[in-house]
């Protein structure tokens, strides 16, 4: 019953908080804050067994495992499991949404129930996004994280929120849409070539299908994800739908939202459609570098600060496209490194976007500047993060980019060659952003005193900070917790090195 | 031995702790001196320390280990420690100089409002740094060697409301990070081709993988290569060299430290270090070799003609690391460390010279505003004559034995082409430090000092001054760190041009000076064509910004809106266009809607009877 408890508790905690707006508007907050942390509750058996050892990790994949019947006509199960790959994210997810929580905290006046009632449900959309294992559960649960996150940036944004939000929905709708058409599909061959229909993963990967169809139905899932993700030339949706979200949307949509991408192709694609991840990985590969180089260069030229952030998030999950297509065992976890580092660091960066438009009522780079003169902290924390996300060894980020380009350099050396120049492209746009918003002269209008960070948003981008250096010099423990090993991913290569 | 492992872990972790401390604390100024000093210069006691009690043993391993950090299959990285005679002296260095410019700027930064944030970075370099030299593998050494290039990029930046700090910062740090990129793409190879990045097993693994008979030593020199790139960024040597001249922007005390005395030799560190993977790829290292000619010679000929203190010290940099990478690339290691060494000396006590100079004439910059400063300020002048004599490598300072050394060895190796470039060089660098002291102590006094220096930055001069002058002694240490090249042989040419060649150059200077040819306006418009190519650098600045710079911006500028976005704005006018077009049908106007019923019916009468008429 655990996962089903750690699910239900968003939902009901969004009602709750929807229907105690009526009695005071302050209520909806502190009883999201509290369903948030009682999800803490059912996982704390388990973070508490954990020996985080690779060693011990059972011979089951899953940690947790719980299936009731749904749709016995069409064999269809709430079928929730868990496992390292997706605890991890659950925590990221659980993380974020109190860091979300928190920068919403001041800056959310109208509606409130109904904001914190979609944010939670956008969280519990997410967390059974990661639970789910019963295909067809999964896709549902795809398409619930969607409408609470529509509501949030068109009711919660900024100036041209309706355009943004109904972009966001189109574009995810569609690749929604793609990966209906594919699972049918995929139930449907399945079906045929060995007589059981089934949605469930556990089954489907034991007899991946096979043929020229395959190819098509993993490109229809795969679509889906990039998308998502979201890689060259479904990205455009993103910048938007940053800009224009609330802080709180944003963190959520860079933290967990895109990882779902990531974690679809590792979860789904590799292991259900080995040939045809094969046949694709070339092509994937490339999108991933062109991502990467493509991201890079639209952030140096932009001057909202928000779509900055957003376009070098295209770049961030470029490199994770490529650790999920390199079929390297180092990549891969590079490639899971990179979505708990970019969600963090990312997100780190939106909530500090958040609290200058919240004190300067500008995100333009050219009307900002000189901020380290009255925010001094802010700007510490700003500098902090800016050195993270252009990929600075001791922290995750680097070392998610580093096993990322590793692993990709053995099979693709010259991509390889072409997405390490990311590297400095990195550093062009987050020096860039680091020296027009907190170093030079201060800008006349702001001169005004303004109060620096306070304690709640202190904690906040501290805590944060301590989670990126954690990742970056004691990551041992998330990789031991990927069983990459027992994932059915038997065809991606722990070896290296021609000569030896 | 394990009773010393404790010690050699503590030492970069101080510096660590300290910056830690001083980030989260609310100390007094006093306090923080005390903290930051105190931490760098217990890291200089416990090197001392270590080389006492290593001082007979000329072949010693200390290792230490400070947990694990990555662990996937075949990779296996641990924050590891390695000393061995090379890091000894590296350590010894650092943490020496260190020690010194660390208390020199607690009385140079004193007045300065950010005291805190100062020591902050400048305990976080030291700590870096020393990760840097005691790193056993590549991934470490990586993580010390970017984490100094961040450092170096906050403390250009530090008076961060100077736009020009900013750009400088951002060039150093884009600059350098080009070669790191091109390192780490290094490091990506070597673990692909030989399976570790542990710098002792790629020594071994790669003369037995790519041993010299063998025809894929090409593998050797590509893994080189890209190493060099690294060392050429880090230690500002052609075609990554200018961006140290603009990092001079930063407080004087950073520039000794960083910029001269240690993060800059970080690439000569690389090279030493790797030496058994380079004597795999000659053609690398006689590469090696021409880099440093050449940049010896462009940063000479550039010092030559710079009006600014710093930048003239900064172009000098550059031309001494040059002389390292010569040594390195002959295969003479051991003289570029102990040259290494002794220009951290002189180097540092020049700096700081400089920095008290500045600091007692309003920061002023340019040498033809001081003059006549010998009487004023004795002891800054003392500290630089000693620092320019031993730059022009005088007869009995610690340049003199370094760069007689290298010279020896140039010959020995039998560049002698290479080797004639080096004097010219030698003359050069001998004609500038003279012409330096010459215009800023001798002559009309134009400015007069309003502050002198606190005791503090005297006794930091003081030591260094006695270490420029005796530092280059007793190299014989040195010459263990590594194989040195023959020097027998030499002729009486090669042996006394290079020592009295200085002197001529000093003679040149001095009838310069007295005949007042300094700072004079050039006539012919030659002349000062070239004056003008050599004060910029030989205009690389501007090579870059045409052929890199400019296009990349045009580029990305083009692209602003985002053109795959077009696409599908496109296909949102086009679904708004369809739109419109269809709802013009539906107007509620029943003469329109009867017109199109009786179109629709005639239409598909005729097309009825027509198909009729076919059949």
């Amino acid at each position: 019953m655990t996962l089903f408890i750690l699910l239900l508790i968003p939902l009901f905690g969004g009602l709750l908080a929807w229907y105690s707006e009526r009695f005071n508007a302050d209520l909806p907050k502190k009883i999201a804050l509290g369903s948030l942390l009682s999800c803490w509750l059912p996982l704390t058996p388990l973070l508490n067994s954990m020996s985080f050892d690779a060693n011990s990790l059972g011979a089951s994949q899953w940690l947790l495992n719980e299936s009731y019947h749904w749709i016995p006509l069409f064999n269809i199960n709430t079928h929730l499991a868990l496992d390292g790959l997706s605890l991890l994210l659950i925590v990221l997810t659980l993380l974020m949404g109190l860091v979300a929580l928190s920068s919403a905290w001041c800056e959310i006046t109208k509606r409130t129930g109904l904001f914190y009632l979609n944010l939670l449900w956008t969280l519990a959309g997410v967390l059974g996004v990661f639970l789910a294992i019963d295909l067809f559960l999964f896709f549902v649960f795809w398409e619930v994280m969607l409408v609470p996150m529509y509501f949030l940036i068109s009711i919660w944004g900024y100036e041209n929120r309706h355009y943004a939000a109904f972009k966001f929905f189109i574009f995810t709708q569609t690749g929604g849409l793609l990966m209906l058409l594919s699972l049918c599909a995929l139930v449907g061959i399945h079906y045929q070539q060995t007589g059981i229909l089934t949605f469930n993963y556990n089954i489907l990967i034991q007899n991946p299908i096979s043929g020229d169809l395959a190819f098509w139905v993993a490109l229809g899932f795969t679509i889906a994800f990039l998308v998502k993700l979201p890689a060259l030339p479904f990205h455009s949706w993103l910048p938007d739908a940053h800009t224009q979200a609330p802080t709180a949307a944003s963190v959520i949509l860079a933290a967990v939202l895109l990882k779902t991408g990531g974690y679809g192709i590792i979860r789904f694609v590799l292991p259900l459609f080995p040939e045809a991840s094969l046949a694709l990985a070339p092509f994937m590969m490339l999108i991933g570098v062109i991502g990467i180089i493509y991201g890079a260069m639209m952030a140096f030229v932009q001057t909202d600060l928000k779509r900055l952030v957003a376009y070098s998030s295209v770049s961030h999950m470029g490199f994770v496209l490529l650790g999920c297509f390199a079929f390297n065992i180092y990549a891969l976890q590079g490639a899971v490194m990179q979505m708990l580092a970019h969600g963090i660091s990312t997100s780190a960066l939106f909530v500090l976007v958040g609290m200058i438009q919240h004190r300067y009522h500008t995100r333009d780079l050219n009307k900002l500047g000189g901020l380290w003169i009255n925010l001094p902290k802010l700007s510490a924390f700003g500098l902090f993060f800016g050195i993270a996300s252009l990929g600075m060894p001791g922290l995750g980020n680097f070392v998610a980019e580093f096993l990322i380009l590793v692993g990709s350099f053995a099979q693709y050396p010259k991509l390889t060659l072409f997405a390490a120049s990311g590297l400095i492209l990195a550093a062009v746009y987050s020096l860039l952003l680091i020296y027009k918003t907190f170093f030079g002269q201060i800008k006349p209008s702001h001169e005004s005193k303004i109060s620096d960070t306070n304690t709640k948003e202190w904690c906040t981008l501290i805590s944060m900070c301590f989670i990126l250096i954690y990742l970056g010099l004691h990551p041992q423990p998330f990789f031991d917790l990927v069983p990459f090993s027992l994932m059915k991913l038997s065809f991606i290569s722990a070896n290296i090195g021609a000569l030896l | 031995m394990t009773n010393y492992s404790s010690l050699l872990a503590l030492i970069p972790l101080l510096p660590l702790f300290s910056a830690l401390i001083l980030l989260f604390s609310k100390l007094p100024k006093q306090g923080i001196s005390i903290l930051a000093v105190g931490s760098v210069a217990s890291v200089a006691l416990i090197s001392l320390f270590l080389n006492v009690i290593f001082w007979q043993q000329s072949d010693f391993v200390l290792t230490a280990s400070l947990g694990s950090w990555i662990n996937i299959a075949q990779l296996n990285i641990s924050f590891g420690l390695y000393l061995d005679p090379l890091s000894l002296v590296m350590i010894t260095i650092i943490s020496g100089v260190g020690a010194l410019i660390h208390l020199y700027s607690a009385g140079f930064m004193y007045p300065d409002n950010d005291f805190k944030r100062y020591f902050t970075y400048l305990n976080l370099f030291v700590s870096a740094m020393l990760f840097l030299v005691l790193a056993d593998n590549l991934l470490l050494l990586y993580l010390g060697w970017e984490g100094v290039g961040l450092c170096s990029y906050l403390l250009i930046g530090f008076w961060y409301q100077d736009k020009n700090n900013n750009l400088a910062a951002n060039k150093a740090f884009l600059m350098t990070r080009i070669g790191d990129t091109a390192m780490v793409i290094g490091l990506f190879l070597l673990f692909t081709q030989l399976g570790t990045l542990d710098i002792q097993e790629i020594q071994i693994k790669a003369h037995s993988v790519w041993s010299l008979t063998h025809d894929n030593n090409t593998m050797a020199s590509l893994c080189c290569l890209l190493l060099l790139g690294g060392a050429v960024g880090k230690s500002a040597q052609l075609p990554l060299q200018n961006w140290l001249p603009d990092a001079m922007a930063g407080p004087t005390p950073v520039s000794a430290l960083i910029h001269a005395a240690t993060m800059v030799t970080a690439g000569i560190y690389l090279i030493a270090r790797n030496s058994q993977l380079f004597q795999l790829a000659p053609d690398v290292l006689y590469l090696v070799a021409l880099i440093g000619t050449f940049t010896l010679l462009l940063g000479a000929s550039a010092a030559m003609v710079q009006t600014d203190l710093k930048r003239i010290l900064a172009y000098s940099t550059i031309s001494q690391l040059g002389y390292m990478f010569l040594a390195l690339g002959v295969g003479a290691g051991a003289s570029a460390v102990f040259h290494l060494m002794t220009h951290a000396f002189f180097k540092a006590l020049l700096f700081l010279a400089a920095g008290a100079l500045i600091y007692s004439l309003h920061h002023q910059h340019n040498i033809f505003k001081m003059g006549g400063l010998l009487k004023k300020l004795p002891v800054v002048a003392v500290s630089f004559a000693i620092g320019c004599a031993a730059l022009a490598s005088l007869p009995f300072t610690s340049g003199f034995y370094s760069k007689e050394l290298i010279l020896e060895q140039v010959v020995a190796s039998g560049h002698t082409g290479l080797w004639w470039a080096a004097v010219l060089g030698a003359f050069i660098t001998a004609f500038y430090s003279a012409r330096l002291f010459f215009v800023v102590f001798l002559g009309q006094n134009q400015l007069s000092p309003n502050a002198m220096p606190t005791k503090s930055m005297s006794l930091a001069l003081v030591i260094l001054s006695v270490l420029s002058l005796f530092g280059g002694i007793h190299p014989v240490g040195l010459k263990m760190l590594m194989p040195q090249l023959d020097a027998e042989g030499l002729s009486t040419l090669q042996h006394w041009l290079p020592i009295t060649l200085p002197f001529l150059a000093i003679l040149f200077a001095w009838w310069m000076f007295k005949t007042k040819r300094f700072g004079r306006p050039i006539s012919s418009s030659l002349m000062q064509g070239v004056h003008q190519l050599l004060k910029s650098g030989w205009a690389f600045d501007l090579l870059y910004q045409t052929i890199f710079v400019s296009p990349f911006n045009t580029l990305c500028q083009l692209n602003k809106d985002d053109l795959i976005d077009l696409f599908y704005r496109l296909i949102e006018k086009i679904s708004c266009k369809l739109h419109m077009v269809f709802s013009q049908f539906q107007n509620g106007q029943l003469r329109s809607y009867n017109a199109s019923l009786i179109i629709f019916c005639i239409l598909a009468f005729a097309w009825f009877i027509g198909g009729e008429l076919i059949l």
